[in-house]
């Protein structure tokens, strides 16, 4: 167990990333996230310590469920208040809790499965946040996935339903099916063209929501968005499924087609784009992680593109996580650590990673 | 330094303008900065569902003559609903149902949940909403004239319907 909690917190690329998904070279991953609670026991953001304490308890049992229902992963359950801030911090930046989860840490729980593909928080907004990711654009078997955890911990806890409203939760936005499907896409091109606003626009008109994934608003930090559905209610959760999938499709075609575009009219700038944000990040000595971000988007367009070859695509994907503050910090085997030091640190992770290759002259 | 406009608040913005080689100075505090347009502030303003979710609670709870109720089971009431933008427990559905609902028709409109039903909700529970889903399609099906797939609906609902009977009479039996 010890173990598993140091790999948690260690190693930078998720194991459920290392295999390649399907619509690998423009999404990164899809998620599944299910609200669920239970009958009788106040909300966590009106429940006392004790009962808090007795959802932990409760779900405890479950464990062992999820252990028993699948003899090729292991699953471990953190309390989050025995958890330094740092950690609590990487779990946030590896995007396995939320603020929110881990703002009051006491009597707050992750239930996490070793390859990080599924997790459960516990006592959030809601009792029970049963979320899984997987790789590329695999929005059904993430939807699989949930609904198997689901089952599993609905078998002993049983949760509050409604036959008009669905299931119960704490924000009424979330009724019905308590289901959020969302997926990561890189998408400079579009970017590139501008034509961000007009994808949310469109998105917007159709039940579905495009966020920046770092930073907000349109001006995405690394050109990283999610889309997601909003409504929950009145669709069952294939419909939901398929709807995001099929928006997704969508802006994986026109990011493909602002590529093309970007490619024949400018492709030489965009070389020159690509090969200039290399070289800063082949060379800084000290880099912001917004900075970084940015500059590894490109290069990782680069790679899309053909314009770079001797560094693997998952360089990004890798990258976009370890460069996060508290993961820099961590590997520096250093709690607190000044914004300076942690620019310099950042800057030498990076040049380690993506040095060496002929083209590199 | 006090502000060139207002002349009582201190000035927190200083702007140097160079406009056809003429160099003005303008000491401002942030209201008069705003007003006046000149700078944009990231005033870190963050509006979010949950602040929309509150803001209809209240709009409700204005409206609403019902005297205080709380739920038994969690003890919030309607007010505490505008202060947080959530609701306290499952039970809160049923006792605020007339007040939550004008609510979640404008977060969800008139829907009805289609989706997954928990294993433990019984049969009845899933009879009864195959049901509603069935009478969705025969509404469909009549708007589009399909009268051939309406009967073939209409009957199959029948035989739902009769085996809900049956639940019924079994669990009353009991």
């Amino acid at each position: 167990m010890g173990n598993n909690k140091q790999t948690l917190f260690d190693c930078h690329v998720p194991l459920w990333m290392e295999q390649a998904g399907p619509e690998g070279d423009i999404v990164l991953s899809s998620r599944i996230r299910l609200a669920r609670n239970l009958n009788g026991v106040p909300f966590p953001e009106q429940a006392d310590a004790e009962q808090l304490q007795q959802i932990n308890n409760r779900v405890s049992f479950s464990v062992k469920d999820l252990a028993d229902s699948n003899e090729s992963h292991q699953y471990q359950m953190l309390d989050m208040a025995s958890l330094t801030e740092q950690e609590r911090r990487i779990l946030v930046e590896k995007h396995l809790t939320s603020l929110k989860h881990v703002h009051i840490p006491e009597n707050r729980s992750l239930i996490i499965r070793d390859d990080t593909a599924v997790s459960i928080m516990v006592n959030e907004e809601d009792h029970f946040r049963i979320q899984s990711l997987t790789a590329g654009l695999n929005l059904r078997s993430a939807w699989k996935m949930a609904d198997e955890t689901d089952n599993l911990l609905e078998s002993r806890l049983g949760f509050a339903f409604n036959e008009d409203l669905g299931y119960l939760t704490s924000c009424p936005t979330n009724l019905g099916t308590g289901l959020r499907a969302s997926v990561m896409m890189h998408l400079p091109g579009l970017v590139l063209l501008s034509q961000m606003h007009r994808i949310i626009e469109v998105s917007t008109q159709l039940g579905m929501a495009v966020r920046g994934f770092y930073g907000e608003g349109t001006e995405a930090y690394g050109n990283v968005f999610q889309v997601s559905n909003q409504q929950t209610l009145g669709f069952n959760e294939m419909e939901i499924v398929n709807n995001v999938l099929g928006l997704a499709r969508q802006v994986v075609e026109q990011e493909r087609s602002a590529r093309r575009i970007l490619m024949s009219d400018s492709g030489e700038e965009l070389a020159d784009r690509v090969w200039r944000a290399y070289g800063i990040l082949r060379h800084a000595r000290s880099i912001s992680g917004q900075e970084a971000l940015g500059l590894l988007s490109a290069v990782r367009l680069g790679i899309d593109m053909g314009v770079i070859s001797h560094l693997s695509p998952d360089v990004f994907a890798e990258l976009i996580i370890a460069t996060r503050s508290c993961i820099v910090a961590r590997m520096a085997q250093s709690g607190k650590m000044e914004k300076t030091e942690r620019n310099r640190l950042r800057a030498n992770l990076i040049r380690e990673r993506i040095k060496g290759g002929n083209n590199d002259v | 330094m006090l502000c060139n406009e207002c002349g009582s608040n201190t000035a927190c913005v200083h702007m140097i303008k160079v406009l056809n080689g003429v160099k003005t100075e303008q000491h401002l505090c942030e209201a008069c900065a705003s007003s006046a347009g000149e700078v944009c502030f990231s005033t870190g303003i963050h509006f979010s569902v949950n602040d929309l979710v509150k803001a209809m609670f209240s709009q409700e709870l204005r409206a609403s003559t019902a005297p205080g109720v709380t739920c038994p089971n969690c003890g919030m009431d309607f007010a505490d609903f505008s202060r947080s933008g959530k609701i306290g427990c499952n039970v809160c559905y049923e006792v605020f149902h007339e007040q939550l609902e004008p609510i979640l028709r404008r977060v969800h409109g008139t829907s009805c949940h289609t989706g997954k039903v928990p294993l433990k909700a019984g049969n009845a529970v899933r009879l009864r909403m195959k049901v509603k889903g069935l009478r969705q399609d025969l509404d469909k099906s009549v708007q589009c004239e399909d009268y051939e797939n309406a009967a073939k609906i209409r009957d199959n609902i029948r035989v739902l319907e009769k085996e809900l009977q049956d639940e019924g009479a079994e669990s009353n039996g009991q």
